[in-house]
């Protein structure tokens, strides 16, 4: 069995804590063993690097060294910090000069890291590593019957060099997990891999809400009932600012899913405690469909 | 090799809607989507339209949606696509002149809105500006730009939002705030940091994922952001407010608190906004805790970001030096 340095992002500790909740209850079924990160900080969300990109390498470099000395591979459970510790490894890995250059910024805390660690978010661990074979086995209570569209969030697709650099095979796997869990995952939902508007949140809250309600309006286009997406932050504009976008109020509200949220209904998690109560969309006709169905 | 094309078609001058065309072709297996394209034009269909010129990747004609993102079809070879149909449709964000020729002129609009070309200051010498070579060098990206429009066609932002100056525009404007003999810097960043400027941007990686040239347009938005705040263009604007309050409150706690980030990062009129979803998330227990949780040794973060700032180097340019009174 692999055991994780887990980095479970801020998100999923503070503004999503049902993420958080829910990975834990699904981790102890799935008998993952999750050796938390408590240490490292904030992967800077692409904010810090914008401000100072040396800032946001070395900060993350700090993370990758806690997670080599404890000689585990990093899992996230959130596309923005993979996509952004995604980009900063594979400037550091591979680069001994300026792996040198950040690493100067980590001697005083004794850290220094080699290029060694490997950065893996849930689904991939749970494609890759754990095989969804295995994961087949685990599920009691097929989803059958409800079409559960994928919502990938931008950095954990692009840039595709640095998140999917040796096979670009990894395009389908949140399709994969949908199906081994027994739901239709709808293939053609064109809005899988677009972005949700969360970055322009606070800087265009029109085009942000905007972006929201054009992914929410291709899933009803699709007749999807619900999304799952392995990212808070796209959880946070989809479910948490889906009151606001444009056609809310003509339309039927769409739940929105985290992925372990999805994968502990079928594996027979109680509802409440995979924190499904906590959105702002209801999920209650959701989990009735569910219910009905399995 | 079989492939399967299937095409969007359309004819808006009369009045057609748009509508799927498949097409079976037996093609050598080296061919690109282009020569499939060519060869369905002369054998199959003729009434199909495309753009196309060089036939490798130099003119930027070709640019279409491939497998629903942008690329040049004479640089995507049907081999490596892995798919038993090949989806085909014109660029997004502009208007269909016919089938998969797009019209151009608000791509150029915008292009033209940042005034692209050289404004230098001062006497032009005699012979040529002679600079020093590495700040000319890392200009190599940018001026590999084609203007094909790829970027342009899968912009999210621009998808909403049609005042965004965009992808190609803002690669051009990189090349001259940051060519040592434009002048212009200034005023040029702050027509950045005005509407549809740099913080219209959604920092999705689309334009950086699509181009066939590999400008990276983001990433030199995301420079021309620093510059903003590091020439202290703007310290108001949303996006200069959210940069500073990221990095107080990571160097603070070592992570983010999303209720302290918002309060900090927008306006107290604008605040009213996101009250509302402020208190839906508070019904719901969704709330982060009122004092924030803080990582172990979170100084040493603020200690990372004091030290790494203090390297930060100034941008050349040739009238400052002059102005400076030193020789290049
Ligand atoms: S990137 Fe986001 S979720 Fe990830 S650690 Fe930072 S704020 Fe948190
Ligand atoms: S989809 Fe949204 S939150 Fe998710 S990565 Fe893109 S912009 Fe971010
Ligand atoms: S990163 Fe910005 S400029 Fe590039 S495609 Fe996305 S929104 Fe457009
Ligand atoms: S930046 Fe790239 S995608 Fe955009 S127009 Fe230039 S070459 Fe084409
Ligand atoms: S035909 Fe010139 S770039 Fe494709």
């Amino acid at each position: 069995m692999t055991t994780y340095a887990f980095y479970p992002g801020c998100v999923a500790k503070g503004g999503a804590p049902e993420l958080y909740q829910s990975m834990v209850a699904v981790g102890e079924k799935l008998g993952f063993s999750l050796s938390e990160l408590t240490g490292a900080a904030c992967t800077g969300a692409g904010v810090i690097s914008e401000r100072d990109p040396l800032a946001g390498d070395v900060v993350n470099t700090r993370t990758f060294a806690m997670a080599e000395q404890l000689g585990h591979p990093i899992m996230t459970i959130c596309s923005t910090c993979t996509g952004v510790m995604a980009q900063v490894a594979s400037r550091v890995n591979h680069d001994a000069d300026y792996r040198a250059e950040v690493n100067q910024y980590l001697s005083d805390e004794g850290l220094e890291y080699r290029g060694t660690t490997e950065v893996k978010h849930l689904l991939w661990a749970l494609v890759e590593d754990y095989g969804l074979d295995r994961l087949k086995d685990l599920v009691v209570r097929p989803l059958s019957g409800v079409r559960l569209a994928p919502f990938y969030g931008c950095y954990i697709v692009r840039p595709s060099k640095a998140v999917d650099p040796l096979t670009a095979g990894r395009e389908g796997y949140l399709e994969q997990v949908i199906a081994t869990l027994g739901a239709d995952p709808v293939e053609e939902y064109r809005g899988k891999d677009k972005c949700c508007g969360f970055p322009l949140l606070e800087t265009n809250r029109k085009s942000s809400l905007a972006l929201t309600g054009k992914r929410l309006d291709e899933a009803r286009d699709v007749s999807a009932d619900a999304l799952v997406t392995p990212c808070p932050l796209c959880h946070l504009n989809l479910d948490g600012q889906q009151p606001d976008t444009p056609t809310a109020s003509t339309q039927d509200s769409m739940p929105i899913l985290h992925l372990p949220q999805a994968i502990g209904l079928a594996i027979g998690i109680a509802p409440e405690r995979l924190g499904l109560a906590r959105h702002i969309i209801d999920t209650k006709g959701l989990i009735r469909k569910l219910a009905v169905a399995g | 090799m079989d492939v399967q094309l299937k095409v969007r078609r359309q004819n808006p001058e009369a009045e057609g809607e748009p509508y799927w065309k498949e097409y079976a072709l037996a093609v050598p297996d080296h061919f690109t989507l282009l020569d499939a394209l060519i060869q369905l034009r002369e054998e199959v269909d003729e009434t199909l339209s495309l753009r196309c010129s060089c036939r490798s990747h130099i003119c930027g004609s070709c640019g279409m949606r491939v497998n629903g993102h942008a690329n040049l079809a004479c640089k995507t070879k049907l081999s490596d696509l892995h798919t038993d149909t090949v989806t085909v449709e014109p660029m997004g964000n502009m208007p269909v002149i016919k089938d998969l020729v797009v019209d151009l002129e608000p791509f150029w609009k915008k292009l033209y809105s940042i005034d692209p070309y050289l404004q230098p200051a001062g006497e032009v010498p005699e012979r040529e500006y002679v600079v020093p070579a590495d700040s000319m060098l890392h200009l190599d990206g940018v001026v590999n730009c084609i203007m094909c429009g790829a970027c342009v066609s899968d912009c999210e932002s621009l998808s909403v939002n049609p005042l965004f100056i965009g992808p190609t525009a803002f690669a051009k404007e990189y090349r001259f705030v940051m060519d040592p003999r434009d002048a212009a810097d200034t005023q040029r960043l702050m027509q950045m940091n005005g509407p549809g400027g740099v913080w219209d941007c959604t920092h999705c990686f689309q334009c950086v994922e699509v181009c066939p040239k590999d400008v990276a347009p983001m990433d030199r938005i995301m420079a021309m952001r620093k510059m903003l705040v590091d020439d202290g263009v703007t310290e108001k604007h949303n996006g200069a407010r959210r940069q500073k309050a990221f990095a107080d409150l990571v160097g603070r706690y070592g992570r983010l608190d999303e209720s302290r980030y918002l309060m900090k990062s927008v306006s107290m009129g604008e605040l009213a906004g996101y009250a509302k979803v402020g208190l839906r998330s508070a019904m719901r227990g969704k709330l982060p805790p009122l004092v924030p949780h803080r990582i172990p040794e979170a100084a040493r973060i603020r200690r990372i970001f004091e030290r790494t700032r203090s390297t930060h180097r100034r941008r050349f340019k040739l009238h400052q030096q002059a102005q400076e009174g030193s020789r290049v």
